[in-house]
C-alpha cells in the first residue's frame, strides 16, 4: 500500500442540519403516510390553540367579572340575550365553551407533558441502572416495576393522589392540586420506560464499543450516560409520544372522578364532568365538545406515536 | 456442451425499488449448469450471489423482483410460473442448503419428522418406507446411529451435524439441483471440510447438480469444477477453477485471487523479519492463566442440599510470552478459549488463576496494575459495526482514549492528533466530523485501529480483526497493521480462526483446543511441521487455493 490517503466518503460539503433532515428516511416515511400527516396537523392545531389560548380565545371564561349568567345555556352558533355570540355554545354559568376548551386543553396538555417528562426521566434513569448493573439492583428495580404494572395505572395514580392529599395541609391543596396530579401520573407510568430502557441497555452494554471504553478505563457512569444513553433513546421517544396521549387521558379520568384539578381551574376532564349533568336535559353541547376535543387530542398524539414506532423500525420499513 | 443444460439463466436482472430510485442487485447475468455439475459462485459481500440463488428458487423478498431475463430448468421456463407451481419445484426439483443450520430446521419438530414429511411430500412412499429412507439419507450424510437419532430435536445436534441433516433434507426429494448458499460459513474449519465432502458426495451419488455460493475461494476450489466470479451484480469471469485461480484474466479476479492469504508460504522468505531482538525480555508474559465460568449458579436452597456447581473451564493453565515488536498468533476453533484469553489480557475479565505480566508488571494487581495497563494495552475488535458507537463522530471516537487518559492538552491538540492518526491509517482527516455509518467495513476497521493507536499503546490485542471483512479489504487492513507495527514498534496478539491470516502475520503461533494451549512454536516451524495431532488435523482441514493444480 502506498501513502495515498483515502478520501472520506462523499466529497460533497457537509450537509446542513436541514439538508440532512430533508433527506432522511423519517421525513420520507412521513410524507408517504396520510395518517401521520393528518394526525400531526390535528395535533398541531389543538396544541397551538391550547398554548395561545390567552391571545386567541374569544372570551376569558375564568374571569368572574366578564361572566354573565344571562348567557347560560346558549346553544351553539347563536347569540345570547346579552348579545354575545357563542360558536360552540355556553355552559350553565354562561362561559363560552370554545374558550373553556382552549383553556382546559392547555391545562390537560401541561399536566400530560410534565407527567410524561417525569415518567420518562425516572424510567430511563432506573432502566439504565438496572440494565447496566444487573444482579440484585436489577432484580429489585424490575420487581417493583412488575408489581406496579400489575395494577391499573389509574389506580396507582389515585393511591398516590390520596396519600398526597393526606400530607398536604388543606389550605394549600387548591394550589398544589396540579403538581400532585403530575407526580401521581408520572409515578404511575415510569415502569414502561424502565422496562424498555433496561432491555435496550442489556443489548448495548455487550457491544464492543462499550468493551473498548472499559479497556481505556472510562468510568462506568460516563459509559452509561455518554455511550449507552444516546443509543437507547430511540424507543424512549416512541413510548413518550404514546405515553403523552395516555397521560392526557389519565388526567381527564382523574379530573372526571373529581380528584384532579378543582372546577375553578378546569381541565378537559373537569369540563366533561360538569357537562354530563346537562346531558339528559338537552344541553348536549356542554359535554360533547370537551369530549370531542379530548378524543381528537389523544387520538392524534397516539397515532403519531404509532407512526413513529413503525417509521423508526427498519424491519417494517417499505 | 451439446446436451441441454439443467439450469440456464439468461440476462437475469433483479431490482429493488427504494425511495424513487431502483437498486440493481443482479445486473444481467447469464450462466448454465450441466446435469450433475458443481458450479461455484464466488464474490464479495453485496456482489449479488445470494440474490441469484434466491431468484432461481423464487424466494426474493418483496419489494425486490425479477425485472428482466429468463430462468430455465431442464428446458422449461420457471421464473414466470405462478407461486403455487413454484412451490412444488422447491424441495422436489430444487433443494436448498442455507448458511445457518440452526434457523433452517424447525426447532419444534424432531429431525425424523421433518425428513419424513419432506420425503412423503415429494415421493409416493408409505410412512415406514419414508422413515427407512430418512435413516438411509442420514447415514449417507455421515450421522452415526441414524436410526436412534431420528427422534432427536435439532438443538441436540452440533452445528456440523445439523448441517448434515440440512443437506440430507435438501436431497430428500431427489432434486436435480441443489443450491447451497454459504453452507459452511458458520462452521469451524475442521467441520467445514467434512461438510464440503458430504455435500459433494451426496450430490454426486444422487446425480444432483450444485450451485455453490460462497465468499471463500478455498471452499469453492475444493468443491466445484467451474466457477463464476461476481462483482456488483455482474459476472466478471467464468472458467474452470484452475484457470480462475492460476490464470485469472480480468483485473478484478486478479486482485481477488492475490488478496487471498494462503497457509503456504508462496514466496519463500518470511513476510516479516522478526523485528525485536529475539533474546530481549518479553513484553508480555502469561503464566498459568485460567478462567472458569460458573454455568449454573446455586441458590441458597441448592447450596443447603449440597448440589454441585457446574463450571466451564474456558481457559486452562495457559502460559506463553510475546517478545517486544513481534506478533503472537492465537488460533483455535470457536469455543476454544481464544477470546476469553484475550479478555483477561486487556483487563475486561479477571482470571481465575495465573498472572498476566506486562514488562514485569501484573496488570491484575489492583489499581496500580490497572493504571499501568490502561496506558499500554489496547484492543481491536472483530465487528467494526459494533465496536464504534454509532452516535459519536469519528473524531470523538478516536479521541476517546486520549480524553479518558488525559493525554492531550486542550481541544486543538486533540484535534491535531486525531487528524494525524487518520492520516496514519490512510483516511482523509476530514473524516473526523462524520459518523461511523458513512464508512465501509474496512474504513471502519481503520478507524478502530486509529482509536487503538491514539493512547500510544505498546501492546494491541486484535480479536479476529478481519473476519468480518471481504478478502480484498482484509488484505489492506493486514498490510496497514504490519506497517504500523514497524513504524511504532507495536506488539500484537492476533486472534484468528483463519490460519492463512495467522501465517501471514505472526512470528509465533499458539494453538488452542478446549481451553488449553496444545502447541506453541515459531510460525514456520508450526505450519511446516506440526507436532500435535490437533494442529495437524486443523492444518489438513483448511481449504486452500494453493492446492489446486
Amino acid at each position: 500500500m502506498t501513502d495515498a490517503v483515502e478520501p472520506a466518503p462523499q466529497s460533497a460539503p457537509q450537509p446542513t442540519r436541514f439538508q440532512r433532515f430533508a433527506r432522511s428516511d423519517l421525513l420520507w416515511s412521513y410524507l408517504r403516510s396520510p395518517v401521520a400527516i393528518v394526525s400531526s396537523i390535528v395535533a398541531t392545531v389543538l396544541i397551538l390553540a391550547a398554548i395561545l389560548a390567552p391571545w386567541l380565545a374569544p372570551y376569558t371564561p375564568f374571569d368572574p367579572a366578564t361572566l354573565n349568567l344571562m348567557d347560560g345555556f346558549t346553544p351553539p352558533d347563536s347569540t345570547s340575550f346579552a348579545g354575545h355570540y357563542f360558536l360552540l355554545g355556553a355552559d350553565n354559568q354562561g362561559r363560552d365553551m370554545l374558550s373553556t376548551i382552549m383553556y382546559g386543553s392547555r391545562l390537560s396538555l401541561f399536566v400530560g407533558f410534565s407527567a410524561t417528562v417525569l415518567a420518562a426521566g425516572l424510567g430511563v434513569g432506573l432502566g439504565l441502572i438496572a440494565g447496566y448493573l444487573g444482579g440484585f439492583v436489577d432484580a429489585a428495580i424490575m420487581r417493583i416495576a412488575d408489581i406496579q404494572l400489575s395494577f391499573p395505572a389509574i389506580l396507582i395514580a389515585l393511591l398516590i393522589f390520596g396519600i398526597a392529599r393526606g400530607l398536604i395541609p388543606p389550605a394549600q391543596q387548591q394550589n398544589a392540586a396540579v403538581w400532585v396530579l403530575i407526580i401521581a401520573i408520572g409515578l404511575a407510568n415510569w415502569a414502561q420506560f424502565a422496562r424498555t430502557v433496561r432491555g435496550a441497555t442489556l443489548v448495548e452494554r455487550r457491544r464492543e464499543y462499550v468493551a473498548a471504553a472499559r479497556i481505556m478505563g472510562v468510568r462506568p457512569i460516563s459509559i452509561l450516560f455518554r455511550h449507552v444513553l444516546p443509543n437507547v433513546l430511540g424507543p424512549v421517544l416512541v413510548i413518550a409520544t404514546i405515553g403523552l396521549a395516555l397521560a392526557i387521558i389519565e388526567e381527564a379520568t382523574l379530573s372526571y372522578l373529581g380528584v384532579g384539578v378543582p372546577p375553578t381551574q378546569p381541565s378537559l376532564g373537569t369540563l366533561i364532568r360538569t357537562g354530563q349533568q346537562f346531558m339528559f336535559s338537552g344541553e348536549w353541547w356542554i359535554v360533547l365538545f370537551p369530549a370531542v376535543a379530548l378524543v381528537l387530542l389523544a387520538l392524534s398524539v397516539n397515532l403519531l406515536g404509532d407512526w413513529l414506532r413503525d417509521a423508526l423500525n427498519p424491519k417494517l420499513r417499505r | 456442451m451439446t446436451e441441454t443444460p439443467l439450469l440456464s439463466v439468461r440476462d437475469l436482472v433483479v431490482e429493488f425499488p427504494r425511495r424513487g430510485e431502483t437498486f440493481r442487485a443482479v445486473d444481467g447475468i447469464s450462466f448454465d449448469i450441466a446435469p450433475g455439475e458443481i458450479l461455484g459462485v464466488v464474490g464479495e459481500s453485496g456482489a449479488g450471489k445470494s440474490m441469484t440463488g434466491a431468484a432461481i428458487i423464487g424466494l426474493i423478498e418483496p419489494p425486490g423482483r425479477i425485472t428482466r431475463g429468463e430462468i430455465h430448468l431442464a428446458g422449461s421456463r420457471i421464473d414466470n410460473l405462478p407461486e403455487a407451481k413454484r412451490e412444488r419445484l422447491r424441495g422436489k426439483r430444487i433443494g436448498m442448503v442455507f448458511q445457518d443450520p440452526l434457523t433452517s430446521l424447525n426447532p419444534l419438530f424432531t429431525i425424523g419428522r421433518q425428513l419424513t414429511e419432506t420425503i412423503r411430500r415429494h415421493l409416493p412412499l408409505t410412512p415406514a418406507e419414508a422413515r427407512q429412507r430418512a435413516v438411509d439419507l442420514l447415514t449417507e450424510a455421515g450421522i452415526p446411529r441414524a436410526g436412534e437419532r431420528l427422534d432427536s430435536y435439532p438443538h441436540q445436534f452440533s452445528g456440523g451435524m445439523r448441517q448434515r441433516v440440512v443437506i440430507a433434507l435438501a436431497i430428500a426429494g431427489e432434486p436435480e439441483l441443489v443450491i447451497a448458499d454459504e453452507p459452511t460459513s458458520a462452521l469451524d474449519v475442521s467441520v467445514q471440510a467434512q461438510i464440503i465432502a458430504v455435500l459433494k458426495r451426496l450430490c454426486t451419488s444422487h446425480g444432483a447438480a450444485v450451485l455453490l455460493i460462497s465468499h471463500d475461494m478455498g471452499v469453492i476450489a475444493e468443491t466445484a469444477a467451474r466457477v463464476v466470479v461476481m462483482h456488483h451484480g455482474r459476472i466478471v469471469e467464468t472458467g474452470s477453477v484452475g484457470d480462475i485461480i492460476k490464470r485469472p484474466r480480468e483485473p478484478y479476479t486478479v486482485r481477488l485471487i492475490e488478496a487471498i492469504p494462503s497457509i503456504r508460504r508462496l514466496h519463500g522468505a518470511p513476510a516479516t523479519a522478526p523485528a525485536g531482538v529475539p533474546d530481549a525480555a518479553p513484553l508480555v508474559e502469561v503464566r498459568g492463566l485460567s478462567r472458569d465460568f460458573v454455568l449454573t449458579r446455586r441458590g441458597p436452597l441448592q447450596r443447603l442440599l449440597g448440589r454441585k456447581e457446574e463450571v466451564l473451564h474456558a481457559v486452562k493453565d495457559v502460559s506463553f510470552t510475546v517478545a517486544r515488536g513481534t506478533t503472537f498468533g492465537l488460533v483455535g476453533e470457536s469455543g476454544s478459549g481464544k477470546s476469553t484469553c484475550a479478555w483477561t489480557m486487556v483487563g475486561l475479565l479477571r482470571p481465575t488463576a495465573g498472572t498476566v505480566l506486562l514488562s514485569g508488571h501484573d496488570i491484575w494487581d489492583g489499581r496500580e496494575g490497572e493504571r499501568y495497563r490502561r496506558r499500554r494495552v489496547q484492543m481491536i475488535f472483530q465487528d467494526p459495526y459494533a465496536s464504534l458507537n454509532p452516535r459519536w463522530r469519528v473524531g470523538d471516537i478516536i479521541a476517546e482514549p486520549m480524553r479518558a487518559l488525559k493525554l492531550a492538552e486542550g481541544r486543538s491538540e486533540t484535534e491535531d492528533r486525531v487528524a494525524e492518526l487518520l492520516r496514519r491509517v490512510r483516511l482523509d482527516p476530514a473524516a473526523l466530523r462524520r459518523f461511523p455509518h458513512e464508512f465501509s467495513g474496512g474504513q471502519r476497521q481503520r478507524i478502530a485501529i486509529a482509536r487503538a493507536l491514539s493512547s500510544r499503546p505498546e501492546f494491541i490485542v486484535c480479536d479476529e480483526p478481519t473476519s468480518a471483512l471481504d478478502v480484498s479489504v482484509q488484505a489492506q487492513v493486514l498490510d496497514l497493521m504490519q506497517e504500523l507495527q514497524r513504524e511504532f514498534g507495536l506488539t500484537y496478539l492476533l486472534i484468528s480462526h483463519n490460519l492463512a491470516v495467522v501465517r501471514q502475520m505472526a512470528d509465533h503461533v499458539g494453538v488452542m483446543h478446549r481451553g488449553a494451549l496444545v502447541e506453541e512454536r515459531p510460525v514456520d516451524a508450526l505450519f511446516d511441521d506440526p507436532k500435535h495431532e490437533y494442529t495437524q488435523m486443523l492444518l489438513a482441514a483448511v481449504p486452500d487455493i494453493s492446492r489446486v493444480a
